[in-house]
């Protein structure tokens, strides 16, 4: 445990109606910004080296303490002082919340993979190719090598990009906490901007993806002003085709409300469809109604709805092209 | 040393001089991370400031309560508008003739306006104690919409002026109006209106956007009680200007003030004015006798230090049916913020805005600017341009594109139709300026054989068609920007700082053993002066480059000097160093002569030494006569080899160029890839060809940020928007694209090595390239003139609202 010279500070997080327009991402200062500051408060760091510890720091420390897994997102919260945790526990020591492996029909990813280990997997690439395309548009190769496909699904920052894909594939998260493990599908895991199923004395220990189908077709489809940004708007599309038709679709959306969306009508409209232009246009249409994006500097919330739609569409023509038929 | 072994033009290679690609010699230290910026400067004993600001952009401030944070250990003070009252400085004058709070003085008129300043013993604490400083507001009715500013109803912001009826520029004729500025003929330009075939007239605005360099304003005040001595180091783009304003204010004799700009992470005119920040940290040290480091966060950097633009132009042009302009009128309603903290030279209360007519033959103008207060931010810095002039090339490049689209002519073809030609420079311009030389027509014609012009033109039309038959959701612009800039200030009868001219100046001292130390009144802040100013120098007394030694920065050692900025380093300071060295030649020339024991009429140059006439065997080097000059000077002359010049120039330098940018948007995301951007620029006389790459490269890259999306922008209730890079528009290597540069060269004639400076052409040239083929993209679809930026969701409403798109 190190103590840093730093100075006490305490907030605590605010309930969902009190968040403020600027979520989701990290900001666009929209003010009052009373405030406004890049130095964070002080904090205690704990650098534990099994999850049981991990867990157990958490627990002790309750909403005072965080996880720290890459720390892309938290630490410039805490810059910002939108976040001031008293006590951080990094994970990077924690050896068994590493890697990726198969395991009875599941892809199994220890949540503090780094992005670019996720990017250089040869297992992913063959089995679960979507995972890798995603990756790579994520910030760029420096925050890859540090940011966490744990701390990505973890934090309910929905303008993560892996949130919604994990919806896409319906992952599991395995969560620990003192009393035990506990799972928790992606689909059912984000609440609002920042509030997940996740305890304060949890951490997401691991990824469970089931092993699509062979021979399935994927595309994830991002508009994002430039590099490091999050999604103006994004889509990721998993679909197997039987000939021209498509036998099942599942998408999920990126950024464009204040969780992940999982846009189920759209992918049932899609199933049993051959890709017909009017089926195509009334599952785009499904989609576009369920989000509701925040109005900011990447466009009005009329555009960044379109740019879903314009996603989607691009994603599943990708997506179909790369199904075997 | 006799270097007679080695041949002329190795001789000429060896030194390095002007038109050589050397290498920048102060890049070895700055890409090993060993240069020494503001931050880096670490002192015993060194306390942190930083700012208590308002979220408020309009309000009053009832009451500031500091106890709390004072009770935090390792708060030393906090200081406010009361406290700088016993010291006369909670206002400070502005370069515009302005006053400014340097702490809020009764109310706040932006937000993120200083209010207090924390000083603690480390910067953490000294962020905690912001927190903790209760500040009591009474919010007052915001005025944001720079249109609205001169409403009967519009609220008061400037209290401190009240009743006062005309300002530093002329009469107010309202308690938001700063100033108007009326140049040319009214009469004889409503005249040609009155009697044109064909007239156009388009808003033509340039959003508030911010010069974003790498490092942030910053400084240390160190206040020597003992010596009664002020060393401030900070992050200076004109340090002797500072140094005069620091003495003025604080009355500290400007002998006891040494201001020191260190290494510069860019600059853009973001580090030529004074903050309150430097205010309050000199006030802060004086006050206890410690040093005190100021560094601006990225978002304090973004929100309050000198926006750039905010013009919103109403521009007219008369013309004949076969394109030739007869008038140009411009109104011009310029949103300055708070306060007018406009950096330009005292007398020019819109910068040389009135270069507007651009590149043509314009033979009546008028232009009038209206500046007014809002709740804004104060700057209206020149980001990477002579003064106004990116404003003024934007206005008349757009307006032009209007005029063709209007007559149904070629942009290329009017263009060309109007421009000054070669015969007729120096060419008087309808608004005032000399144009010292230019040739137009080569410089545009050169650019369209490069492009293939006409089968460009012939691509687009078929990609317009097949867009009508929907075989395509790409549209595609061709966007043409010819600028002339104007930059080099200034002539002294035309250009001051607070009442000090705009002259520059060198300093050459020769040592003994031939080699050079050599100082300057500017100061660069990545340009590469340390390179280029002794290409100079290596030409001009042929000592090779690497010999010459260049510091800038310590106001000290170097000679008075009003900056960098405006692209006036090589048009006013190389202009000096030419000169200085020239001395040195002179007087090195009597001692060759006296060596050679020849009359010195009889010697010539001859690249690195003077040569007997009809003899070169009997020689002597500038090295043999720097040694003579301390060893064994001629009878009766000073010992020693050293020179200094203050160059007063007698005209501005007017480079200009040929911007191509060609254009695909998709229509249905409004995503905008430049395909292909080509820079033609004709900078006179070249020093250093890579530097000058180099500078359009970098130039070219913030006129398509800005562009393309730069932004700050206020809500309706003044809440600054996108002040962190999260928003505000940094294009990285990915989204840049590939730039194809080239040039002519048109000597300055009234510069002492004909070179005009280039810094700031490809920002200034750039933009109006950008927008032009944005425009041109849209052109077919039927609309006339889109405001910038043009980022993707602008684009896609454009798009839409011409039925482009679903």
């Amino acid at each position: 445990m190190v103590q840093l010279p730093l100075c006490v500070h305490r907030t605590h997080r605010q309930p969902p109606d009190q968040e403020q327009a600027v979520w989701p991402g990290i900001p666009e200062l929209t003010a009052p910004v009373r405030e406004e500051a890049v130095i964070p408060g002080q904090f205690t760091y704990h650098r534990p080296s099994t999850v049981q510890e991990a867990v157990a720091l958490l627990a002790s420390h309750g909403e005072e303490a965080r996880p720290l897994a890459g720390g892309h997102s938290l630490i410039p919260m805490m810059k910002l002082r939108m976040a001031a945790p008293e006590h951080l526990v990094d994970l990077g020591g924690v050896a068994e919340l590493k890697g990726i492996r198969e395991d009875a029909g599941h892809i199994v990813i220890g949540a503090i993979t780094t992005q670019h280990e996720v990017i250089g997997s040869e297992l992913l690439a063959s089995k679960l190719p979507i995972l890798r395309e995603t990756s790579l548009v994520i910030a760029d190769p420096q925050i890859r090598y540090v940011g966490t496909i744990g701390g990505n699904v973890a934090n309910g920052d929905p303008g993560n990009d892996m949130p919604a894909l994990m919806q896409c594939l319906d992952a599991g998260y395995v969560l620990v906490g003192p009393s035990g493990e506990r799972h928790v599908a992606a689909r059912e895991f984000y609440e609002a901007a920042y509030f997940t199923a996740l305890s304060p004395d949890e951490i997401v220990a691991a990824i469970r993806i089931p092993v699509p189908a062979a021979g399935h077709g994927y595309a994830y489809e991002k508009l994002k002003r430039k590099v490091g940004d999050y999604a103006t708007a994004a889509a990721a599309v998993m679909l197997t085709r039987s000939g021209h038709q498509i036998t099942s679709c599942a998408i999920g959306l990126t950024n464009v409300a204040d969780t992940p969306l999982f846009a189920e009508e759209a992918g049932r409209i899609l199933t049993g469809s051959s890709m017909e232009a009017d089926v195509v246009t009334r599952a785009v249409a499904a989609a576009e109604a369920i989000t509701n994006p925040a109005s900011d500097g990447r466009g009005p919330a009329e555009y960044r709805t379109r740019m879903a739609g314009v996603m989607l569409r691009r994603a599943l023509a990708r997506a179909y092209d790369r199904a075997a038929a | 040393m006799n270097d007679m072994t080695l041949t002329k033009e190795q001789r000429e290679a060896r030194l390095e001089g002007m038109g050589c690609k050397r290498k920048r010699v102060e890049d070895i230290r700055f890409t090993q991370g060993k240069g020494q910026y503001v931050d880096d400067i670490k002192m015993p004993g060194m306390l942190f400031g930083d700012f208590v600001r308002s979220p408020y952009p309009h309000a009053r401030v009832k009451k500031i309560d500091a106890s709390r944070a004072l009770a935090l250990p390792g708060v030393i003070a906090v200081l406010t508008a009361e406290d700088l009252k016993g010291v006369n400085l909670a206002w400070m004058p502005t370069l515009a003739g302005d006053v400014q709070m340097v702490l809020a003085d009764g109310k706040v008129l932006y937000q993120n306006q200083e209010v207090a300043f924390v000083l603690a013993e480390d910067r953490y604490l000294a962020d905690d104690a912001i927190q903790l400083v209760d500040v009591e507001y009474e919010e007052l009715p915001v005025l944001v919409d720079p249109f609205k500013s001169m409403d009967s109803d519009a609220p008061v912001l400037r209290e401190d002026l009240v009743g006062k009826t005309s300002g530093a520029h002329g009469p107010r004729k309202h308690h938001n109006h700063i100033f108007t500025w009326d140049v040319g003929d009214k009469d004889l330009t409503d005249k040609a209106f009155h009697e044109a075939d064909v007239t156009i007239k388009e808003l033509i605005s340039y959003h508030r956007t911010h010069p974003s360099p790498l490092e942030t304003c910053q400084c240390v005040a160190a206040m020597d009680k003992v010596k009664g001595e002020l060393t401030l180091y900070g992050t200076f783009q004109a340090p002797h200007v500072i140094r005069t304003v620091a003495s003025l204010l604080s009355t500290i004799p400007e002998h006891k003030i040494h201001v020191i700009a260190p290494d510069i992470g860019g600059g853009f005119g973001n580090k030529v004015g004074a903050y309150p920040g430097y205010i309050c940290a000199i006030v802060a040290s004086i006050v206890t006798g410690r040093p005190v480091k100021w560094v601006e966060d990225r978002m304090e950097n973004l929100s309050t230090t000198s926006f750039a633009r905010d013009y919103h132009m109403t521009t007219e042009i008369a013309a004949r049916k076969d394109g030739t302009v007869t008038s140009l009128r411009v109104h011009v309603l310029a949103d300055h913020g708070g306060f007018d903290a406009c950096a330009d030279p005292s007398k020019w209360p819109a910068g040389f805005f009135n270069i507007v007519t651009g590149s043509y033959d314009f033979p009546v103008a008028h232009l009038s600017v209206d500046g007014v207060y809002t709740n804004k931010a104060p700057g209206g810095v020149a980001y990477r341009c002579s003064f106004r002039v990116t404003e003024a090339a934007y206005c008349i490049e757009r307006a032009m594109d209007i005029l063709a689209q209007k007559l149904g002519m070629d942009p290329a073809d009017l263009r060309m139709k109007n421009f000054i030609r070669r015969d007729q420079f120096p060419y008087q311009s309808a608004l005032g300026w000399e144009y010292d030389s230019g040739d137009y027509h080569l410089a545009m014609q050169k650019a369209m054989d490069t492009l293939n012009y006409r089968a460009l033109r012939e691509e687009q039309k078929q990609k317009q068609e097949a867009f009508r038959r929907g075989e395509t959701r790409e549209i595609m612009g061709i966007g043409i920007s010819f600028f002339t800039e104007i930059v080099g200030a200034g002539p002294s009868k035309n250009c001051d700082i607070l009442g000090v001219a705009m002259f520059d100046s060198a300093e050459i001292r020769v040592h003994p053993t031939g080699s050079v130390i050599s100082r300057m009144g500017t100061k660069s802040q990545g340009q590469g002066h340390e390179t280029t100013w002794a290409q100079i120098i290596a030409t001009e007394i042929g000592i090779p480059a690497e010999n010459i030694m260049v510091e800038e920065g310590n106001t000290d050692t170097a000679p008075y000097g009003l900056g960098t900025y405006g692209s006036r380093s090589t048009p006013v300071a190389g202009a000096a160093i030419a000169l200085a060295a020239r001395k040195i030649r002179a007087k090195a020339q009597m001692i060759a002569a006296h060596m050679l024991e020849v009359s010195e009429y009889d010697l010539e140059w001859d690249v690195d030494g003077f040569q007997v006439k009809g003899n070169p065997q009997a020689r002597k080097s500038m090295t043999e006569i720097a040694w003579a000059a301390y060893h064994l000077p001629p009878p009766g002359m000073e010992p020693g080899l050293e020179a200094v010049s203050y160059y007063d120039p007698p005209n501005m330098t007017y480079p200009f160029g040929a911007y191509f940018c060609v254009m695909d948007i998709d229509v249905d995301t409004g995503v905008a890839k430049t395909r292909r951007f080509y820079a033609l620029d004709d900078c006179g006389t070249r020093i250093n060809p890579m530097i000058i790459e180099g500078q359009v490269h970098g130039g070219l890259t913030e006129a398509f940020a800005i562009a393309m999306g730069q932004e700050i922008r206020y809500d309706e209730a003044g809440n600054v928007m996108g002040a962190s890079f999260m928003d505000f528009f940094l294009p990285t290597a990915v989204e840049t694209p590939h730039w194809e540069t080239d040039f002519t060269v048109t000597p300055s004639p009234h510069h002492p090595i004909g070179a005009k400076g280039v810094g700031e052409s490809p920002n200034v040239g750039g933009v109006p390239a950008f927008s032009n083929a944005v425009n041109d993209a849209f052109a077919f679809l039927g609309s006339t003139h889109i405001q910038m930026p043009h980022d993707s969701w602008r684009l896609w409403k454009v798009a839409k609202e011409l039925g482009a798109t679903a």
